[in-house]
């Protein structure tokens, strides 16, 4: 049953077991255990982020392809569910739409990028999708009657998903059971189901393919299998997730802008978690994600301390200052892909 | 059995469309500039438009040479090149402002002392700092492209966090050097002087580069390199160390396009480099990897379309290029001028 559930790839290792079903518990009953605003806030964005990051492990572990498009296909799924619910207004049909859309817009251009760049090189694409997604970003930005701009475009969403909404008027263990508790099951099953459909991929054929395109492309190409399609499938399929993603993210926050959905910045958050997870394992995006997006919230907190604390030193307050986060997390990242190329599930797999 | 055909060698004349082929690059530059005539209604904004185009396209050539070469002579795709252009204009950008006796004063010859010394500055800290990067962050990931994409992205972050560090968080805005503001008027049109300036310096380079890449032994190797490292490496040539100049040189460069980009610009910021990458990436794709020429030629179509699509339809401008990239891909998926054959 279990290993029906999660296609036969079993952790396969004690300790990495232990935190999947720790993760898995937290988030299930997360409303429950850790109420409160912005703990329950952290678990969705875990949620959501477990599935953006698996679906770029499928491209980037799994393909070997660099893409640095990953955001753009994010925000599109965003941007398809806010413009959605502005023109049709709140209710499900829009979401499905604007998700629907989202995705498919996504794997649309994912599969133009895909074949222009990847027939000739891959690394065309890595260079490729960093120029698209600049001037994507540029553009919504600059497109304000549209998406917004800058400041980006709040909507409504339907009312059986906010906390106005009593579905049953009782209080389990302290919390009212309102709209706001199904969209975190919302957000909740679909990530859960999205990650274990990505499973289910790359233990496929497809997968599997996939990987020995990763390891050897002219010996994939040798064996008869066309690497580029194999490719361009692959960028189509985690484009599309991504969208999906997006759109659970606009639905949570209630909100879509270029720095939520857009920024590099988010892009980098992706790599490094992908990076430190373990890339080529779907399990390494439910690691990543927990620990990046626990350490963002509250490690930027000890990080602002450390600084207060040498104040007097020369120079090492504007190192340890919070908003040079990213000058710490950019280290890590080198140091980790030199010294553990396969990040925190490869460790522990080794281990046993 | 069936016999041999009889061996009857033809010599034909080639087509005129196969001897203009060869050519075809260079003519689609002047084709734009034609089209851009065309399409633009008064003639002296068309001038005032290509200069800048050349300007422009002059400064992205000397950015993204370096970075055409390191990748053909070594297979290594350097996404960190941008980390060079920020430090370059950072660097010329505080020693135009320290040389403030010089830069503003109204002789022409002083101001060039100032742009002089500040380049000079810029290239040499941004050649340290390439020789730094190479054995820090590219050397342990020779062959691997997925790794050197990443651990190269990685080292911009680093290298854009700490230039904040150093020179706070606040762009600086700078005047161009007395003698180098404003403009003078040929022919009805306005042309910067300063936009000339550029367009000399990148000739210079372009001439120079290729000079040297022609002309003498070390450029010969490095042709060679790029063309076949192996067969290069099998008749004795240590072609690591030949690797380690070219990266400086490259890293020397984009410091030189980062200097005049931040003067072009008249406003630095930690994220120049990365700014100025899209427009390098296009040019480095469309020109094919690894070859100079070719990177000089898409280098300019870039910024002449960029310049006359501006002006005719200013959103459209960032997808131009796009545009570009994609027909010049479907024509010529390698790039224009491909030269790395053997990898």
């Amino acid at each position: 049953m279990l290993n029906t559930i999660l296609s036969g790839d079993l952790p396969r290792s004690k300790v990495l077991a232990a935190m999947l079903v720790a993760i898995l518990v937290c988030l299930a009953l997360a409303p429950f255990i850790f109420p409160g605003v912005r703990s329950v806030d952290t678990a969705a964005r875990i949620c959501i982020f477990i599935v953006l990051v698996a679906s770029y492990d499928l491209l980037l572990g799994y393909g070997g392809i660099v893409s640095f498009a990953h955001t753009m296909f994010f925000g599109m799924g965003a941007y398809g569910v806010a413009l959605s619910s502005k023109h049709m207004g709140a209710g499900f049909d829009a979401l499905a739409i604007g998700a629907a859309s989202g995705a498919l817009l996504a794997a649309l251009l994912a599969l133009v990028i895909g074949l222009f760049s990847l027939r000739v090189r891959a690394i065309f694409f890595a260079m490729i999708t960093l120029a698209v997604a600049s001037a994507v970003a540029v553009l919504v930005s600059q497109l304000s009657g549209i998406t917004g701009g800058e400041d980006g475009l709040s909507f409504k969403i339907p009312r059986a998903l906010g906390p106005a909404f009593k579905f049953a008027d009782i209080e389990l263990f302290g919390v009212k059971m309102n709209g706001k508790l199904l969209k975190y099951y919302l957000v909740f099953f679909s990530c859960l189901i999205l990650f274990l459909l990505m499973l289910r991929i790359v233990h496929s054929p497809f997968g599997r393919v996939l990987l020995a395109i990763r390891e050897n492309d002219f010996r994939a190409e040798a064996i008869g299998y066309r690497v580029v399609h194999y490719r361009v499938a692959a960028t189509c399929l985690s484009a599309a997730i991504a969208a999906l993603a997006g759109a659970l993210y606009a639905i949570w926050l209630r909100y879509v802008g270029p720095d939520t959905t857009l920024s590099m910045e988010l892009m980098i958050d992706i790599l490094l978690m992908v990076v430190i997870g373990g890339m080529g394992t779907m399990y390494g995006a439910v690691i990543g994600a927990t620990i990046f997006v626990l350490a963002q919230n509250y490690l930027q907190n000890l990080l602002n301390v450390a600084g207060q604390a040498v104040a007097d030193v020369p120079l090492l307050p504007q190192l340890l200052n919070a908003d040079r986060w990213l000058l710490w997390l950019g280290v890590l990242f080198i140091l980790s892909i030199y010294f553990f190329p396969t990040g925190i599930v490869g460790r522990l797999r080794k281990g046993n | 059995m069936s016999v041999a055909p009889d061996h009857s060698p033809t010599m034909a004349r080639l087509t005129l469309s196969e001897r203009l082929s060869v050519y075809a690059p260079v003519l689609l530059i002047i084709a734009i500039i034609i089209l851009g005539f065309l399409a633009i209604p008064s003639n002296s904004s068309w001038l005032t438009l290509t200069v800048s185009g050349l300007a422009m396209g002059m400064m992205i050539f000397i950015i993204a040479s370096g970075m055409t070469l390191v990748f053909g002579l070594m297979d290594v795709i350097n996404f960190g090149h941008g980390a060079f252009v920020s430090v370059g204009a950072f660097v010329g950008v505080s020693l135009i402002l320290a040389l403030q006796h010089l830069s503003g004063s109204p002789s022409l010859a002083m101001n060039l002392v100032a742009l002089f010394i500040a380049i000079i500055g810029a290239m040499g800290a941004t050649a340290v700092m390439g020789w730094a990067f190479e054995k820090v962050i590219v050397k342990p990931v020779y062959g691997h492209h997925l790794k050197q994409i990443l651990v190269t992205m990685g080292g911009l972050i680093v290298v854009e966090q700490l230039i904040i560090v150093f020179w706070g968080p606040e762009e600086i805005y700078l005047m161009r050097p007395a003698a180098l503001q404003g403009s003078i008027t040929f022919l009805g049109a306005a042309l910067e002087k300063y936009r000339l300036v550029a367009v000399a310096i990148g000739l210079i380079v372009f001439l120079g580069m290729r000079y040297v890449l022609r002309r003498t032994k070390i450029g010969l190797i490095v042709r060679a390199g790029v063309e076949n490292g192996e067969m290069v490496e099998a008749l004795g040539y240590r072609l690591r160390i030949v690797f380690i100049g070219v990266f400086l040189a490259g890293s020397a460069l984009a410091g030189l396009g980062g200097v005049l980009w931040g003067l072009y610009q008249e406003v630095v910021t930690a994220h120049i480099g990365n700014d100025t990458m899209i427009l390098v990436f296009i040019v480095v794709i469309i020109g094919g990897l690894g070859s100079v020429e070719g990177c000089f030629i898409g280098a300019l179509m870039v910024g002449l379309l960029q310049n006359y699509v501006a002006f005719l339809e200013p959103k459209v401008a960032l997808i131009s290029n796009i545009g570009l990239m994609v027909a010049i891909l479907m024509w010529r998926p390698m790039g224009m001028i491909p030269v790395v054959k053997a990898k």
